[in-house]
């Protein structure tokens, strides 16, 4: 029996290209490009005015720091989550393998809500801190926790494919050789581990900084001390000033991508290493 | 001759795929084409449902069809927007005279003298800005002056995100100004009102859910209807933890309806609109809007249903001097007073 392939090209503008640049404009770059015309009715200076008005400096400050918090914090997190579901058998692991995934298919909102309800001052959990006066709702602490709760499973679900497919032998080799574990776990595993890592906090903290429905629940939204920038921007469009709102969400927008290009870099350099 | 052949053995693949895209026109163009639109805010679901039911009965009685009134609720300058960038309202209901005339003048839509159309400037129903405090009032709060003293918690929405908290900044805003006669007092007032703000949510439903089911803050600056409201669930429920209190002056909260002209025309919907819209100013539109906390206008029914609505001094926009242009410029905008407050330096 003969079988029909399709030879393969490289360059090879076939239907499925077609498609792919079709969507890709349709969804992520027109929309994109209509954000930059709308902002730009308002000029460069209006864009950089951004940077000058005290609440939104203020805002970007928040939204930057509690986004890189949040993004450490869930580098940590969600290092650890992935480690055990790999490493480690125990009762109900497919079920806890599953509930990981919830963050990305839960209505932020609902999230935001029912964080609010736990962590607020009446709150099972806010009620115990409250106790001995710490403040967790409608504080930067709150918005963190609301943060890692939507950010931690990029980094899961980034490195535990890589953790499942590190050879044994590695490690074995690492140990017959005469390395402790802290040893192995830094010289061995970590390299190879890096790049994965890097990507999902990335991802964790691209997502962190763009975070609305959550937050605006738990943050108690007051100017200069705990509002975001996507609040900021809501705003300017309750106000129909859409140049301003749209300038904000460019600025937020070419931050972000600076950020994930950086670690993008950063990751490129780690897995050359590797090879 | 290569690329034909390729495109024979993709057949399958293709029609497949095509028979998805035309799936999903027809499944979206089944949403796409409402009977009647109604765009309103937040608070009025309820309200809506029933008039719509009553007002369905009306029509069919006297034409003798039936149609369906799709209702879409929102945040109000959300919605106000949502029709700006083209959805297909029949009527609006706002909760900001404001949010209408941004419809007409971004879209023309809506024509300008939209508020002459209907009786009393298209206003078939107002509202007013009251407190909620907890059982007792540990607090002692009694009027404005209470909610400003250093620590009093003060639970009310951003007036950049929401139109209801727009009312209670004003309300607050007009009654320093009307007692103390001066703009500058006003100015502090409004500023120690919101120092002792501990929440800013984004709309009022937030703002009750903060105070009511947090437990956050001392008293609560919100709609009437909303505090009834709040008080009718805690009554269903068997909780009894909240005491509405009137203050002794308050702004009259005018809702606006207008019926988008342009659209309607087109959609063939201008006489139902106008018959919709003229019907909340009946008798029986004015008692089902009794009904749901909010104040009739109609004298008869207002004074039927009196009991509901204590009676306390009520000052309108205009007579703060205020246009909602004049206002909102002055205190919403960027660079305007609620901005100054949260100035550091």
């Amino acid at each position: 029996m003969q079988i029909k392939t399709r030879p393969y090209k490289k360059i090879h503008f076939g239907i499925s290209l077609g498609l792919t640049v079709f969507y890709s404009s349709a969804i992520v770059i027109i929309p994109l490009l209509g954000l930059l015309i709308h902002s730009l009715g308002i000029g460069i200076s209006g864009i950089l005015e951004v940077f000058t008005d005290e609440r939104i400096r203020s805002a970007l400050y928040l939204s930057f720091t509690v986004g890189f918090v949040s993004a450490l914090l869930n580098l940590f997190i969600g290092f650890l989550f992935a480690w055990v579901l790999v490493r480690y058998q125990f009762p109900f692991k497919k079920f806890f393998d599953t509930l990981i995934d919830l963050p990305f298919t839960l209505p932020t909102a609902v999230a935001g809500i029912a964080l609010t309800t736990i962590y607020s001052e009446t709150g099972i959990i806010g009620s115990f801190f409250a106790e001995w006066g710490i403040q967790i709702a409608y504080t930067p602490v709150g918005i963190v926790i609301a943060l890692v709760f939507i950010g931690f499973p990029f980094v899961v679900r980034t490195v535990q494919p890589v953790i499942e497919e590190l050879p044994k032998e590695l490690e074995e080799s690492a140990r017959c050789l005469g390395a402790t574990p802290f040893q192995t776990f830094t010289r061995v595993l970590l390299p190879e581990l890096w790049p994965s890592l890097l990507a999902g906090t990335g991802m964790a903290f691209a997502r962190s900084i763009g975070e609305y429905g959550s937050v605006v629940f738990i943050s108690g939204n007051l100017p200069g001390k705990t509002e975001i920038l996507p609040l900021l921007i809501v705003t300017k469009l309750e106000q129909y000033e859409y140049e301003k709102a749209t300038s904000i969400a460019i600025v937020m927008l070419l931050s972000s991508f600076f950020f994930m290009f950086l670690i993008n870099l950063l990751q490129e350099r780690a897995s050359k290493k590797l090879t | 001759m290569n690329y034909f052949t390729q495109f024979l053995q993709f057949k399958p693949r293709f029609s497949v795929i095509l028979s998805i895209f035309l799936g999903i026109g027809i499944v979206t163009s089944l949403f796409a084409d409402p009977n009647f639109l109604h765009v309103s805010f937040d608070p009025t679901r309820e309200l809506y449902e029933e008039i719509n039911k009553s007002f369905l009965k009306h029509w069919k009685e006297k034409k003798g069809n039936e149609f369906t009134i799709q209702q879409s609720h929102g945040g109000s300058g959300k919605q106000a927007r949502a029709v700006i960038d083209g959805l297909d309202a029949d009527v609006v209901s706002l909760a900001l005279t404001y949010d209408i005339d941004s419809i007409a003048s971004k879209s023309k839509l809506i024509e300008s003298n939209w508020q002459t159309k209907l009786p009393n400037k298209s206003i078939p129903y107002y509202s007013t800005i009251i407190f909620l405090v907890r059982k007792s009032n540990p607090k002692k709060i009694k009027d404005w002056d209470d909610i400003v003293k250093p620590g009093i918690s003060v639970i009310t929405p951003n007036p950049k995100t929401s139109g209801g908290a727009r009312w209670n900044y004003l309300a607050a805003y007009g009654y320093a100004k009307r007692k103390y006669k001066s703009d500058e007092k006003a100015n502090e007032f409004i500023k120690s009102l919101y120092k002792n703000t501990s929440v800013l949510d984004t709309g009022a439903r937030g703002s009750t859910t903060t105070f009511v089911n947090r437990k956050i803050g001392d008293v609560l600056i919100t709609w009437e209807n909303e505090a009834k409201l709040a008080l009718d669930e805690e009554k269903r429920s068997g909780k009894n933890s909240l005491e509405v209190i009137y203050p002794s002056e308050s702004i009259k909260a005018e809702t606006p309806v207008a019926i988008v002209t342009t659209t309607a025309k087109e959609k063939g919907n201008l006489e139902k609109a106008s018959a919709y819209l003229e019907f909340l100013f009946s008798k029986e539109g004015q008692t089902i809007i009794a009904k749901h906390f909010f104040r009739p206008i109609d004298p008869t029914i207002a004074k039927s249903t009196a009991k509901d609505f204590p009676n306390l001094k009520l000052f309108s926009l205009s007579d703060l001097g205020e246009t909602w242009d004049s206002a909102q410029k002055k205190h919403f905008a960027d660079g305007g007073l609620f901005d100054a407050i949260y100035k550091t330096k």
